[in-house]
């Protein structure tokens, strides 16, 4: 049935292999945090017991394990007790069953630190944040790296010689570090932009002009440490690319021809952006995880900082859930890529054409 | 000696690599510089650079060469062990397949996108978070070799790949090696300077990973590394407080290696292929 339409074949084929690395994705976030002995339960307890006679301290855990869902409830909402009177404790493969259930209908459980409130309202509040930081760094510093790079490997000369080594220095610097400098430099000792924050403290997310511009003010820093680091990264790999693509014979042959130079830059550029794009997808992950940390030095409101409070508070449901937003989020992202390499890749519309 | 010969002629190599053995050496021979160890208070927390500590105190008042010192050997030890085991798996996995071709291939490059898409500081965070107790230097290593080798992988699978229908490779399973052997004598020498490149990539990622994952207050228990350094710093202010010795010479160092490394990777290249060199 699928044979006219190659083009949707190819998306549901790729779909289809994206949703198999979630299920693995999501796996691993269930079974990781469950390896040690960590239990939200005792950290709870811990949290709350003192003061606490042991009955209603046992009544308590009783409705943590129950909140958590590490005892079996019958339809009634009662808890399914044993011979000894013992709540009875859910197995792992059942409560995994249970977590890819609540995980389908976007319920991701209750966090420890700020209990009552739940998990995906956390990460609802962080997730603007993080897109808004990450999406036009990463896809900016794309572009801008990918032509810094075009053009140094085209002009050579001065314009190279120092773009080269500053765009090395730049992929060197670990993201955090940068951020570090950055807060010091500008934040702190010049006071040019806000150290760390996302917002001005007397204003509520809102849209408002007076929170948008402050929101933008805030804004500058964090996106300066990852969208230069991205650019470097980006900007040597297009330029070795396009070295090897001056050399190749349809560039000679096109400047034998007289063909004006940028059509011949336009070729070399749409030749060169291929491998590129793939690897693109390749580093979104690390990116992804570059940034993240990055929000953590600005103490921006992201997902990097929700991560952050939630491993210093050992708040296993909301680490969890953050991760696994953010996995969702760096899948969905390298799936765009892999559609876009699709129609751009001559090759593999070819391939879609003819069936293979 | 040739090979040398060429590393020589190659002014990046020489800057990467004497850029990495002058970190080498403070690593190993910087506590002559200072005479106090990393658990004795020097003196007030934040002192400023002075004549008796070169680079002032941290915010226990310890002597920051000292903890730089301690800090860069953990960070080359951390590099040096999860480079070995990211590039051991990776070329174990990336040689297999990609002699091997077939369903067993087919299997692995799944597997390997796989993790190379999931992002290895998720998993980091995940496993590091949930051993909560015995985090020790050589675990967190490891634990970084066994998420950061998927790339290396892919690379080296990609490579033998390539080789795996050279005549020699056919004439050595026509005289009956078996698939280790051919993996082993007949395809590795070919991909042993490019495994080598690998390696110098997946030791800078290894002392990045670590410094990530010690900025997240997921560090190691038992010793000090160059990423812990920072965390600490930035909890205890040592930004607002305007103490810069107690995070920028551990920016610098961590930079340095990276870089030196990086710039060891492409000179590499540039000596291994003739058909880079000029």
């Amino acid at each position: 049935m699928l044979k006219n339409y190659p083009t949707l074949k190819h998306i549901l084929g790729r779909a289809g292999w994206y949703f198999v690395t979630f299920l693995v994705a999501i796996t691993i976030n269930f079974f990781l945090p469950r390896l040690g002995d960590a239990n939200p339960v005792d950290t709870m307890m811990a949290r709350v017991s003192g003061g606490l006679d042991s009955a209603s301290a046992k009544e308590k855990e009783e409705a943590y394990l129950k909140e958590f869902n590490l005892i079996e409830v019958d339809d009634t909402g009662k808890v399914q007790r044993d011979a000894q009177g013992k709540p009875v404790r859910t197995s792992l493969p059942k409560q995994f069953l249970n977590y890819l259930g609540m995980s389908m209908r976007g319920d991701l459980g209750t966090s420890i630190l700020q209990h009552p409130k739940r998990v995906s309202e956390i990460i609802r509040a962080a997730l603007p944040w993080t897109l808004a930081l990450q999406l036009p760094t990463i896809v900016f510093g794309w572009l801008l790296g990918n032509v810094l790079g075009a053009l140094a490997a085209y002009k050579r000369g001065v314009f190279d010689r120092v773009m080269y080594p500053l765009a090395l220095l730049a992929s060197a610097i670990p993201a955090f570090c940068f951020g570090m400098l950055l807060v010091y430099v500008l934040g702190i000792r010049l006071e040019w932009f806000p150290a760390v924050g996302g917002y001005d403290e007397g204003l509520t997310p809102e849209v408002s002009w007076a929170f948008f511009s402050s929101a933008s003010y805030y804004y500058v820093l964090p996106f300066l440490s990852v969208f230069l680091i991205v650019v470097g990264g980006q900007a040597i790999g297009m330029r070795s690319m396009c070295i090897y693509e001056l050399g190749t014979d349809y560039v000679k042959y096109a400047k034998l021809l007289g063909v004006r130079e940028s059509r011949i830059l336009f070729y070399m550029f749409r030749n060169a952006m291929l491998p590129q794009l793939t690897g693109l997808a390749l580093a979104l992950g690390t990116m992804v995880g570059g940034a993240l940390i990055t929000e953590m030095i600005f103490s921006y409101p992201g997902l990097g900082m929700a991560v952050l409070t939630a491993i210093q508070g050992n708040d296993y449901p909301l680490i969890t859930g953050c991760t696994l937003l953010v996995t969702i989020c760096v899948l969905v992202a390298n799936f765009g890529v892999d559609i876009a390499v699709g129609f751009l890749d001559p090759r593999i519309r070819a391939a879609q054409r003819t069936g293979k | 000696m040739k090979l040398l010969k060429n590393l020589l002629r190659s002014p990046s190599f020489v800057l990467g690599m004497g850029l990495f053995l002058l970190t080498l050496l403070f690593a190993l021979f910087g506590s002559l510089l200072t005479r106090v160890d990393v658990n004795t208070r020097v003196g007030l927390a934040y002192m400023p650079p002075s004549s008796e500590h070169w680079l002032g105190t941290d915010h226990m008042g310890m002597d920051m060469i000292s903890l730089l010192v301690a800090g860069l050997r953990s960070s080359l030890y951390v590099g040096f062990l999860a480079g070995t085991v990211a590039t051991f798996v990776g070329t174990l996995i990336g040689l297999y397949g990609g002699y091997k071709g077939g369903f067993v291939d087919d299997v692995l490059t799944v597997g390997t996108n796989l993790f190379l898409v999931i992002p290895s500081l998720i998993v980091l965070i995940l496993l590091s978070a949930s051993i909560e107790n015995g985090r020790s230097l050589t675990l967190i290593a490891l634990i970084i070799g066994c998420t950061t080798w998927t790339w290396s992988a892919r690379a080296v699978r990609a490579q033998a790949s390539s080789l795996r229908g050279r005549d020699h490779v056919a004439l050595a399973r026509i005289n009956g090696y078996g698939t280790v052997g051919i993996v082993l004598m007949h395809i590795m020498p070919y991909l042993l300077s490019y495994i080598f490149m690998v390696f110098i990539l997946q030791m800078a990622t290894g002392i990045l990973s670590e410094a990530s994952i010690s900025m997240l207050g997921l560090g190691p228990y038992d010793s000090i590394s160059l990423g812990k350094i920072l965390n600490e710093a930035k909890t205890n202010e040592a930004l607002t407080d305007g103490a810069w010795w107690a995070f920028a010479p551990a920016m610098v160092l961590i930079t340095v290696i990276v870089f030196a490394l990086y710039i060891i990777n492409t000179s590499l290249e540039g000596v291994f292929n003739p058909r880079l060199r000029k």
